[in-house]
């Protein structure tokens, strides 16, 4: 759906206005209404500033999407409230791209061309994002993703892409590695996705775990056509002592199941990434196995007890609640463990135009919010990064942050590790400064 | 077609081109930019259309023709530094490979059987992609290297940076398929295909070599969607293997029944219709796919020849 304005009562609607900021740009209606009505006055324009939101709405990324956009529209609002940026409101243009990175490119090309929009944003699926990064850099549009996948922080993408709200995969799992060869074991067997995400799992996990001492004890990787898994779960070995599972798609809870199935009352220790069961309830039949058994979360989806101000307003303002589920719609799970990537980028973009006094789409302008992005070397703690603090590498364009490791104990997922920044960097190679605006 | 129908059908598709080519000048930004997109995927359906409309062989697999010009393209430009041109050329030989060899096998089959056959070959190639991590990047794909994006040719430099480069490139290769496709209709390997789409047994019959007739189409349809495949790679940076997935053959396919199976301008009109359709609708619901299921059971139903194959049936019998 193209032309949105984030809404944030009813969510996305067509031509809508967000709290009727949008429409500020012309009625004048909702300055009246805001608290940031002084401050937009005061801005050199009342033009706003326009987020074009790159969204999986349909296909297999459909789930995240969902909760992407309620996530932006939240964050939004926040911004709105608090007076918008640089003075001006934020508008949000939502275009699905089909999770298709043909769509990808296209949305990208109407993004700058028919809606102009200031920075385009939001896209998760790597395969959309790098067939839609060379569009965005061609076109001098920069383009802030929510993705997890190595391919901002190795280079291989372009000057006007940034990855500021979300760690990639590689600093995930370098940063548990150590973790999970001191406490579970170190003779692991991986079951991964056969393509490029599950290979960067199966690469760059490896790795670390050798690093620890550790060895692997099996790769088995499932084909991406694949709907039932049970005659891969054989080929893990008996001597196995830590099972690392990551999964993603529709078949993810299929997965889940067969492999309690499988391994019945004696299970080795068991170590997934919760993009095996993300938006998926933990309370669904047949994954009472899972408990003591660890999840890596980017974000820990129950309320821990020590629960920060930042996060008890994160979640109040998405509409979650402490249990990881929307408040509306108990049966509908959040994929809390991602989606704070698109409050935290929307901040950092908020940042990076403040810091570079952005007032519009000149060359000079949008020149100046890449160097200010650039610039950022930290995020700090705050109900802008309610995450965590994080540290931004301005070469690669890449955020480093924490991790957690949580233990699903009654039912809950209860954070017991978190690693700290340090624990997930690994010497960068890449350097977008040296290329050319 | 006598030679006043000829002039006709000529001078319209001479019209289409320069219509094409004039229209550059006063489209705005995303226009200009969509309507790339649509040349460089139409000559993939116009490639598909020579099979399925001309001699009626349905194929479910030309997304592997597609597939092979983009990362026999692809593939040689990020990781062997191919110029442009001769990436290009690897891209389409590929496919005039890939068709030849596929086409060796899969025509001793017809109907169902040859859809069938056509399809797992497809499947074959699209999970070859996906295998081949290291070198394709899977799913994920390649991002083009910048020595991909520029080349030189006959002493004039190219950016394909540059939308005016691409949309002209996109209208060349658009307009040599549109004269490959003309010639063959018109000419006796047209009528043959025709013939053969009609009645195989009766041309047999009257000693045409149906089986190398048939794959002579196979390998300029699978040649010219790899031709589209390679431009595609080079023309948008990006190579990866959701375009070898059936849904890219599917499309293929749809484009050519909405326009018109068997008519030389309906699968530019179908690939034109169906990115608008899409493009249009969903700006008004994320259920945009179901309005195109929608308009196309009611073509199926009201105009199953297409729209330009409505028109020709109805008002402009001298159509190619």
């Amino acid at each position: 759906m193209s032309n949105s304005i984030i809404k944030p009562q009813k969510g996305i609607s067509r031509r809508s206005v967000l709290q009727g900021m949008g429409a500020a740009a012309g009625t004048g209606l909702a300055l009246q209404a805001m608290p940031g009505f002084v401050r937009y006055s005061q801005a050199a324009t009342s033009e706003p500033v326009k987020i074009g939101l790159q969204l999986h709405r349909t296909g297999i990324g459909a789930s995240y999407g969902r909760w992407y956009e309620r996530v932006t529209a939240a964050a939004v609002k926040v911004i709105n409230d608090g007076g918008g940026i640089n003075g001006r409101p934020v508008e949000v243009i939502v275009e699905d791209d089909g999770t298709d990175p043909k769509r990808g490119a296209e949305v990208v090309e109407k993004f700058a061309t028919q809606h102009k929009v200031d920075v385009a944003y939001g896209t998760l699926f790597s395969h959309v994002v790098i067939g839609s990064a060379p569009r965005a850099g061609e076109l001098k549009l920069p383009y802030v993703v929510v993705s997890e996948g190595h391919h901002v922080a190795s280079g291989k993408l372009n000057r006007y892409v940034f990855q500021p709200g979300i760690t990639d995969v590689r600093s995930q799992v370098i940063a548990m590695a150590p973790w999970i060869s001191k406490n579970l074991g170190k003779k692991v067997t991986m079951i991964f996705p056969d393509f490029a995400f599950g290979h960067d799992h199966r690469d760059y996990f490896s790795e670390a775990i050798k690093a620890q001492g550790g060895q692997v004890a099996g790769l088995i990787a499932i084909p991406p056509t694949e709907s039932s898994f049970t005659r891969y779960l054989p080929q893990i070995s008996s001597d196995t002592e830590v099972l690392y599972h990551v999964m993603v798609g529709p078949a993810v809870l299929t997965f889940v199941k067969e492999l309690g199935q499988f391994f019945g009352s004696s299970r080795p220790q068991i170590f997934g990434f919760i993009d095996s069961l993300e938006a998926v309830d933990l309370a669904t039949p047949q994954l009472e196995f899972l408990e003591d058994t660890y999840f890596w979360e980017g974000n820990p989806r129950y309320a821990q007890k020590d629960q920060t101000e930042y996060d008890k307003f994160y979640r109040e303002m998405v509409g979650v609640d402490a249990n990881g589920a929307s408040t509306s719609d108990q049966k509908d799970i959040s994929t809390y463990s991602h989606m704070f990537g698109c409050w935290e980028s929307l901040f950092a973009i908020k940042q990076a135009m403040e810091a570079s006094g952005y007032e519009g789409q000149t060359p000079k302008d949008k020149q100046g919010f890449i160097e200010a992005m650039e610039a950022i070397q930290k995020f700090d703690e705050g109900r802008e990064h309610p995450q965590g603090d994080k540290i931004f590498n301005g070469k690669n364009h890449q955020c480093y942050g924490h991790q957690n490791i949580s233990k699903v104990t009654g039912g809950r997922l209860e954070v017991v590790h978190r690693t700290a920044i340090e624990d997930g960097l690994y010497e960068v190679s890449a350097d977008y400064t040296t290329m050319s605006l | 077609m006598t030679a006043p129908s000829f002039t006709k059908a000529a001078g319209l598709h001479l019209l289409v081109i320069m219509s094409l080519f004039v229209l550059q000048f006063v489209l705005p930004a995303y226009h200009h930019l969509a309507i790339t997109r649509i040349m460089v995927l139409a000559v993939f359906a116009m490639g598909y259309n020579l099979l399925f409309g001309y001699a009626g062989l349905l194929s479910l697999g030309h997304a592997l023709f597609f597939a092979a010009g983009l990362y026999g393209a692809g593939l040689t430009a990020y990781h062997l530094g191919w110029s442009v041109p001769a990436a290009f050329v690897a891209g389409t030989g590929s496919g005039f490979l890939a068709s030849l060899l596929i086409g060796l096998i899969s025509l001793r089959t017809s109907g169902v059987a040859f859809m069938i056959v056509t399809m797992m070959f497809a499947q074959v190639s699209y999970l070859a992609s996906l295998y081949f991590t290291t070198y394709t990047r899977g799913d994920e794909g390649l991002v083009m290297p910048q020595a991909a994006r520029r080349f030189e040719l006959f002493g004039a430099n190219f950016d394909l940076t540059d939308p005016t480069v691409r949309y002209n490139i996109a209208l060349a290769l658009l307009t040599l398929t549109t004269v490959v496709i003309f010639a063959i209709v018109r000419g006796t390997t047209g009528r043959t295909l025709v013939a053969i789409r009609e009645n195989e047994p009766r041309t047999l019959m009257l000693g045409y070599d149906t089986f190398r007739i048939k794959l002579k189409a196979l390998v300029i349809s699978g040649t010219l969607s790899a031709m589209a495949g390679s431009a595609y790679a080079l023309l948008f940076a990006y190579v990866g293997s959701s375009f070898a997935s059936i849904q890219y053959s599917i499309d293929a396919l749809l484009f050519t029944l909405l326009g018109g199976a068997g008519t030389v301008l309906g699968p530019l009109l179908g690939t034109f219709a169906m990115f608008y359709m899409i493009d249009i609708a969903s700006e008004y619901t994320a259920a945009y796919l179901l309005i195109t299921g929608l308009a196309l059971i009611a073509l199926v139903l009201f105009f199953p020849k297409g729209i330009v194959g409505t028109i020709r049936e109805r008002w402009v019998s001298w159509l190619p």
